[in-house]
């Protein structure tokens, strides 16, 4: 088993260095083409528009750069600043935008040294296993060409058949070095790939004020969203359903000397509007806030909602300590809409979900054994999830393969505070 | 006496169509939706509409935006608006034809049946009906009518909430007649010109609405 899981990374890290070198013979035409585009630009403008499309060219060559360290282990993000709104193709601030970012010019620094980086490393990695498997084919070879005419490894020429047959284990040896090292060589390519291509602490910073931005935007919209429906289903419900109680008491007190049968019916009606306008009242502060996510954490509000689910659902939380108040919030919203979603569109016999803590962050999952096939674009609910955590920095994931099973993973980061050591206090 | 109910909740719907019925108003269709409210109510030509504020589809201030309509088209046509809040801004804007027939209560008030069905009769009849909750989110205000006395703005209230010279004189413990004098004060004070007491009286209302 581990065999197999080393044998089938150092073929994917060979493989990828034969793409690597596919690549990097596009780099210097890369170059060139810039070039050439950025020089064009006094010419009728032509590089207003060449220019920005040689970018897009070459900023899609750095992506796929990026991809390949990121199979490699090393994830690099995107350094581009984010396009301005009115910056049309062939416009001036389209242009101003593209040489204005200092990942472009990164960017052209790397495709030389890029270039040959990814040509040698590639190649290096391709050579070994070649060679290994030489050894391994030459046999015939060998004796088809005869003696003295060829060597292989450390017999050069080959003399004797005894040297001759020495090549099987050389090549096998070679080979299996080949393809330990292939990995090894990926890894340091990305490095080098990283240095230019990753994003500078500004650009890092840049990337995270657009980010921040964009959550924040997001937050701001789901809370007015929020109260807005709230405020309906008060307006709707219970406001509503009181104005109805005062009605129906109203008529009764009218009716109390005239028909005294019509005032008995009227009062149980008044009865069960009160205990009506209770129940949405229950459930609305119920959606707000939980009154038993206040009164027992995470753990016993996601126990309590798995019990009013119509599946089994398998509960399982280990958690130190609570997080703070708004997260705890978030995190139960997020579980009770993956779990909503289960209920809904999965048609799965069991769910399960698990909470705990681990490297700064609560790790959520939730999964089930349904149809699978979820489509996080699909529904207006898995994006609001994602843009509950998103405001504080958490992250969801979705896999749903057709067929199932589906898994919610979610990752929000967040401190807890220290356990409640006791609840009992010590009364005279 | 018939009339035309928009109420979008069945529940209230119905609540009101039993009220009405259990005091002899014939309630000649009762509608849940704004669009339908100005045909229903070119249909019936009732004697006056009850109309809730927020009326599907917009769920917004549809109800009031069909009352205001209908009034420019049926000129006069006694409206009754209902909401679960009050906005001296609505108020105002029901009272900008500056003709009477206009009443604007809290749905709470409907619980004190005799009283609700009282302010939809004088509603009809060409009267004010302002909810007590307008009149003192304005009696908190300062303005025009800094130049009333105490009493005289506590009598223009009551004028608004629709009460007759009668019933404000019974409600603040003095004669009739000093209520008239009162009033006159009043109209004086605010520079309506003489006309019958009826569209004096709507006019003043609207001063208060408006300071």
């Amino acid at each position: 088993m581990e065999t197999r899981a080393w044998v089938r990374d150092g073929l994917r890290a060979v493989a990828d260095g034969v793409i690597a070198v596919g690549l990097a013979l596009t780099n210097f035409p890369l170059l060139v083409l810039w070039i050439v585009a950025l020089v064009l630009t006094p010419v009728a403008g032509i590089g207003l528009v060449a220019l920005p499309f040689v970018t897009w060219l070459v900023r899609g060559r750095a992506d796929l750069a990026r991809r390949l360290a990121a199979r490699a282990g090393v994830a690099i993000a995107r350094p581009y600043a984010p396009r301005p709104e009115n910056a049309r193709l062939g416009g001036w601030r389209r242009y101003r935008w593209i040489l204005t970012d200092p990942a472009t010019w990164r960017d052209l620094a790397w495709l030389l040294p890029g270039g040959l980086a990814g040509l040698v490393l590639g190649v290096l990695s391709l050579a070994l296993p070649l060679y290994g498997i030489e050894g391994i084919t030459l046999l015939p070879l060998w004796l088809s060409l005869g003696l003295d005419s060829y060597g292989y490894g450390i017999y050069w020429p080959i003399q004797t058949l005894g040297e001759g047959m020495m090549s099987l284990p050389q090549g096998v040896l070679i080979l299996a070095a080949g393809v330990a090292v292939a990995p090894a060589l990926r890894w340091v390519d990305a490095q080098f790939t990283r240095l230019f291509l990753a994003p500078t602490r500004a650009a890092d910073l840049r990337l995270r004020v657009a980010h921040l931005t964009e959550t924040r935007a997001d937050t701001v919209d789901a809370q007015a969203a929020e109260l807005r429906r709230i405020e309906r289903d008060l307006h709707d419900g219970a406001q509503a359903r009181l104005v109805s109680l005062g009605m129906t008491i109203g008529l009764a007190e009218e009716l109390l000397e005239r028909d005294p049968a019509a005032v008995r019916k009227l009062l149980a009606e008044a009865r069960e509007a009160s205990g009506s306008a209770l129940v949405e009242l229950r459930h609305l502060v119920r959606g707000i806030h939980p009154p038993v996510l206040a009164e027992r954490g995470l753990d016993g509000a996601v126990r309590a909602l798995a019990l009013n689910l119509p599946l089994p659902v398998g509960v399982e939380v280990d958690l130190p300590g609570r997080p703070e108040t708004p997260v705890e919030s978030a995190a139960y919203f997020a579980v009770a809409e993956a779990l909503t979603n289960v209920v809904r569109h999965s048609g799965a016999q069991t769910a399960a979900v698990s909470i705990r803590y681990a490297d700064g962050a609560l790790a959520m999952v939730v999964l089930d054994d349904g149809r699978g096939g979820a489509d996080p674009g699909a529904g207006t609910g898995l994006r609001g999830m994602g843009r509950r955590l998103a405001a504080f920095d958490g992250t969801m994931t979705l896999s749903s393969p057709p067929g199932g099973p589906t898994v919610v993973t979610m990752e929000l980061p967040c401190a807890l505070s220290s356990p409640k050591t006791s609840h009992s206090s010590v009364r005279a | 006496m018939r009339v035309v109910i928009a109420e979008d909740l069945a529940l209230l719907r119905e609540g009101l169509t039993r009220i009405l019925t259990a005091f002899d108003i014939e309630v000649a269709e009762a509608v849940d939706n704004g669009p339908a409210l100005l045909p229903a109510l070119l249909r019936h030509r009732p004697d006056v509409a009850v109309v809730d504020v927020r009326l599907p589809p917009t769920f917004t201030d549809e109800g009031l935006q069909a009352a205001i309509a209908a009034r420019a088209e049926v000129p006069g046509l006694p409206v009754l608006v209902l909401s679960q809040h009050v906005e001296p801004l609505y108020a105002r804007e029901l009272l900008t034809d500056r003709r009477g027939g206009v009443g604007y209560l809290l749905k709470d008030r409907v619980s004190d049946v005799a009283q609700f069905v009282d302010a939809v009769r004088r509603v009809a009849a060409g009267g004010t009906a302002m909810d007590p909750e307008v009149v003192s989110q304005l009696l908190a205000r300062r303005g025009p009518l800094a130049a009333l006395t105490p009493r005289e703005r506590e009598v223009l209230g009551q004028m608004a909430e629709g009460r007759s010279n009668a019933a404000i004189a019974a409600k603040l413990f003095v004669t009739e007649k000093a209520i008239s004098k009162h009033i006159n004060n009043i109209f004086t004070k605010l520079a309506m010109p003489p006309s019958d007491d009826d569209n004096r009286r709507v006019l003043a209302v609207l001063a208060y609405l408006n300071a």
